[in-house]
């Protein structure tokens, strides 16, 4: 068992200016998520008639991409390739101090607490992150062969879950790993070449009107990704984006 | 009353092409004039939302997520079934059909599932096309694995994550929609109110999570695809936002829920570590492949797993069932756990768990072989547990991870209210008592991608347009219910947090509507319910204000609802007088522990009708026939 004390983003709301509140987390347990530690300091919020703190979770097992929380400066926390939901508090010792921050970006306006509109990703994704089929109609599964090195690249690509870890880790607010991750995955398959290029431009331009920053090559988003996504893509959606240029 | 399917005559092969033909049609000019809601952006919602927008209807699709792509299809890890016989390992669609109707111990409806198993080959072309990458051998062609209840390699699967994969494909589909016009999205939104006019749904009440606001949507038609109900026991491998709500609500505006007692446990969750555990992560049963199950034979043996020594130990998976070992079916060693913890040689912490060793396996083929075997999911027990599961046992223990049961619809996939359409896991048509691992996701997609645009059009062809708009009085009325609901949460300002109260449901679920029922446990559930339910309305803090983003009401209204509905579980159980798949009656069972059915009596979909709360739900029977099969006892010997 442990004592921790939490200095927290508080902000009613989008127009709230927002500052940090200090709570003490008494008697958690190594065993215990972050976030379930959190459900425990909630509960004692509830208790004392306060508001407890709004955080985004859903899944719990690292694969929905919801859970979005700035730890002590890094996104998701201090294990790798490990979102806030499947970060444990054996991660952390008895007398810790641990900031929790949302999401900073841009193009990530906080509606309440820790929680924060990500819609700009999706958006990214409706400019054209797809291949442009209609249900049915489609050729036999096998028609379509793809190198096993291929198809094991766009996999790693689409690995992604969408959280925006890379968006909060990079000090220029870059959405540069989401859209290349989405990008190269399409772009190493068959049937995604055939609009690679249209798509490549598309997404790029919806990221820059979202008000995603420019990638300078820092790396943090490959640092904080839970998923491991490698910047490798950032360079092959460049390449992408040159070819385009040329046709 | 009997209830009828509605189900093609003609010969089983030949049932999904008779109904197609006797469909009819929108044509392209009118289908704009339409407008249809989708409630849900699972793999059912999202690719029907899809589908719909692209012939050209007018989609509203919402998801209570901040995203579509986050609905919780994408934590299915293992894989999809399709019968495309790839391997040339005897499978046919006929072998998918029989497994899924045997798998589901004879408790689903024939038409139904041999629809599901042709579908299926269509499901893999369709993934493939929008860029799924599916696993593929150095050829490049797809590769395949097997599965459990089937002697065919016929499960596609993208690495651990085929659902997210499948999800993303969907996804992706409805975003090219959005941007088309054709669909527009809500995410964020509840829905938690169905508009039924003159027996035909019309629309749905919504609260914006953000806002706080309360609004009326109208539609033309409904489709409902918004999951299963694992969470009534609380502690279950759903997210933490999947609910009942939804569904439930369509049944108290007079829809019939089918088959609520039938849910699926899944032998190989990671056990909750105490009181404070939010929710069950699942590993895959693979392992058992490999791993040896065992508890102390003493009871209350509370010493370290390496220093209980060889003849200490109760294997008893391998004890109880020589010939299959630890490999025994699902349900038969998620009792054989729930058994031994009972008896109080469960391990860790409360004393919920059972060991899975692989010392045997690491001795015999090396540690290497294990870790290329299962690395990633020994990396994800340490991140969990954080024990290292080469040095030492494994615990694993049951919980909760799929409803077989939902909302009753006929082979259209229409409920009993017409123009209300239920996909998915929401439904309870094509599992029968028990679902066949990879199977949900083949469903989700079928029903979304191929079957609904036909059976939707037919309703909407006999229907006109825009025959109710948000000014209709039904919407003020719900309205007003829906808004005074919230209002009665926020001011009770009781002593009990929301969570407190779905845990102590929760608990009484598990231990006795769980892996085993009886009927003295189900009376007991159906005595000690109504009394939470009634502490609740009574006790229950709500913080914060309606008007707002509050995490807090959004949950009282779910557990709220699950307070009624796990009722319904109970009395369905109770009525269900027979073993059947993952509804075990202790009263009835084989000789070795199978369940053990009553096909006199029981072979029939029981579909409740809601009466009022506390009130005894009306059963309708639907009757189980079967032209095709013959009836067997549900064997894997």
């Amino acid at each position: 068992m442990m004592n921790i004390a939490l200095l927290v983003w508080r902000q009613k709301n989008r127009a709230d200016k927002g500052r940090f509140e200090r709570y003490e987390a008494k008697d958690i347990s190594h065993e215990m998520s972050f976030l379930e530690m959190l459900d425990v300091v909630n509960e004692g919020l509830i208790k004392d008639g306060k508001e407890p703190i709004a955080f985004d979770h859903d899944c719990r097992e690292g694969i929905c991409g919801m859970c979005s929380q700035v730890i002590n400066g890094t996104p998701h926390g201090p294990a790798e390739r490990t979102t806030v939901c499947q970060l444990h508090m054996r991660n952390f010792k008895d007398g810790d101090v641990i900031y929790i921050e949302p999401w900073r970006a841009k193009a990530f306006p906080v509606i309440k607490d820790l929680i924060v509109d990500r819609s700009a990703l999706d958006r990214i994704i409706q400019a054209g992150g797809y291949i442009s089929v209609h249900t049915g109609g489609v050729p036999d599964a096998n028609a379509i062969l793809i190198s096993k090195p291929d198809a094991d690249t766009a996999m790693d690509a689409a690995e992604c879950i969408g959280c925006g870890a890379c968006v909060a880790a990079c000090p220029n607010g870059s959405a540069m790993l989401f859209t290349s991750a989405k990008v190269i995955h399409l772009a190493n398959l068959p049937q995604g070449k055939i609009e690679a290029v249209r798509r490549v431009c598309m997404m790029t331009e919806a990221m820059q009107k979202e008000g995603f920053g420019a990638c300078s090559n820092h790396y943090e988003c490959q640092a904080a990704c839970p998923k491991g996504i490698k910047v490798s893509f950032i360079s092959a959606l460049n390449r992408e984006f040159v070819k385009a240029q040329f046709k | 009353m009997i209830l009828d399917g509605n189900c093609p005559n003609g010969l089983l092969h030949e049932k999904w092409d008779i109904r197609r033909h006797e469909l009819k049609l929108v044509s392209p000019a009118n289908r704009r004039k339409f407008k249809i809601i989708v409630v849900g952006t699972g793999l059912a919602g999202a690719s029907a939302a899809a589908t719909l927008g692209e012939l050209g209807y007018n989609v509203e699709a919402f998801c209570y997520q901040d995203s579509a792509r986050r609905a919780h299809s994408i934590a299915a890890q293992g894989g999809i079934n399709a019968a495309k016989n790839y391997p040339n390992d005897g499978d046919s669609i006929y072998h998918l059909f029989y497994d899924t109707i045997k798998g589901g111990d004879f408790r689903s409806r024939e038409a139904n599932v041999y629809r599901l198993a042709m579908i299926s080959n269509n499901i893999i072309d369709q993934c493939v096309a929008q860029g799924v990458p599916f696993a593929r051998d150095y050829a490049g062609y797809l590769d395949n694995r097997s599965f459990g209840g089937s002697q065919v390699s016929r499960t596609f699967y993208a690495r651990g994550q085929t659902g997210q994969q499948l999800l993303l494909g969907a996804y992706s589909a409805l975003s090219r929609q959005v941007k088309a016009g054709t669909v527009k999205l809500y995410p964020r939104t509840e829905m938690l109110d169905i508009i039924v006019i003159d027996g035909e749904a019309k629309g749905i009440i919504v609260r914006d999570l953000v806002t706080g606001e309360i609004r009326g949507h109208s539609a033309d038609s409904v489709c409902l695809c918004t999951g299963g109900y694992s969470n009534a026991f609380s502690l279950s491998s759903n997210a933490m936002g999947s609910n009942i709500t939804a569904t439930f609500r369509a049944y108290k505006k007079g829809a019939y829920f089918a088959n609520p007692c039938y849910t699926q446990i899944h032998p190989t969750c990671i056990p909750a570590s105490g009181d404070y555990q939010s929710k069950l992560t699942l590993m895959s049963e693979s392992l058992r492949n490999d791993g040896r199950v065992w508890v102390p034979k003493k009871t209350g043996d509370k010493r370290p797993a390496n220093d209980i020594t060889e003849d200490e130990r109760d294997y008893y998976l391998e004890r109880k069932y020589p010939s299959y070992g630890n490999l025994a079916p699902r349900d038969i060693s998620s009792r054989a756990a729930k058994e031994v913890c009972d008896e109080g040689r469960g391990v860790g912490p409360g004393g919920r768990g059972v060991y899975l060793d692989f010392a045997d396996s690491i001795k015999r083929l090396g540690e290497d072989t294990i870790r290329q075997r299962y690395g990633n999911l020994f990396e994800m027990y340490e991140r969990i547990t954080g024990e290292d599961a080469y040095k030492q046992p494994m615990r694993i223990y049951p919980a909760p991870h799929y409803t077989m049961g939902g909302l009753w619809v006929d082979y259209n996939l229409e409920s009993n209210i017409k123009g209300l359409f239920i996909l998915g896991e929401a439904n309870f048509s094509d599992h029968g008592a028990n679902r066949l691992g990879a199977s949900a996701l083949m469903q989700g997609l079928a029903d979304g991608y191929f079957v609904i645009p036909y059976t939707i059009a037919d309703y909407l062809a006999k229907t006109k347009p825009g025959k109710v708009t948000i000014t209709h009085p039904e919407f003020k009325k719900s309205l007003d219910e829906t808004s005074s609901l919230m209002e009665r949460l926020l001011s009770i300002n009781g002593k009990k947090t929301v969570n407190e109260f779905h845990r102590e449901l929760g608990k009484i679920m598990w231990d006795n509507v769980g892996m085993t029922r009886s009927e003295a446990s189900l009376k007991k559930t159906l005595e000690e319910i109504p009394l939470i339910r009634q502490e609740f309305w009574k006790n229950v803090k709500v913080s914060g204000a309606g008007s707002e983003l509050n995490q807090e009401l959004e949950k009282a209204c779910r557990v709220a609802d699950f307070l009624e509905f796990a009722e319904l579980m109970a009395w369905d159980a109770l009525q269900r007088d027979e073993s059947c798949g993952g509804h075990f009656r202790v009263e009835h069972q084989m000789p070795d522990g199978e369940a053990k059915r009553n096909d006199e009596e029981f072979c029939y979909v029981a579909a409740w009708e809601y009466k009022g709360i506390g009130k005894t739900p009306e059963l309708h029977k639907e009757p189980l026939t079967f032209e095709s099969i013959k009836l067997a006892v549900r064997s894997y010997k």
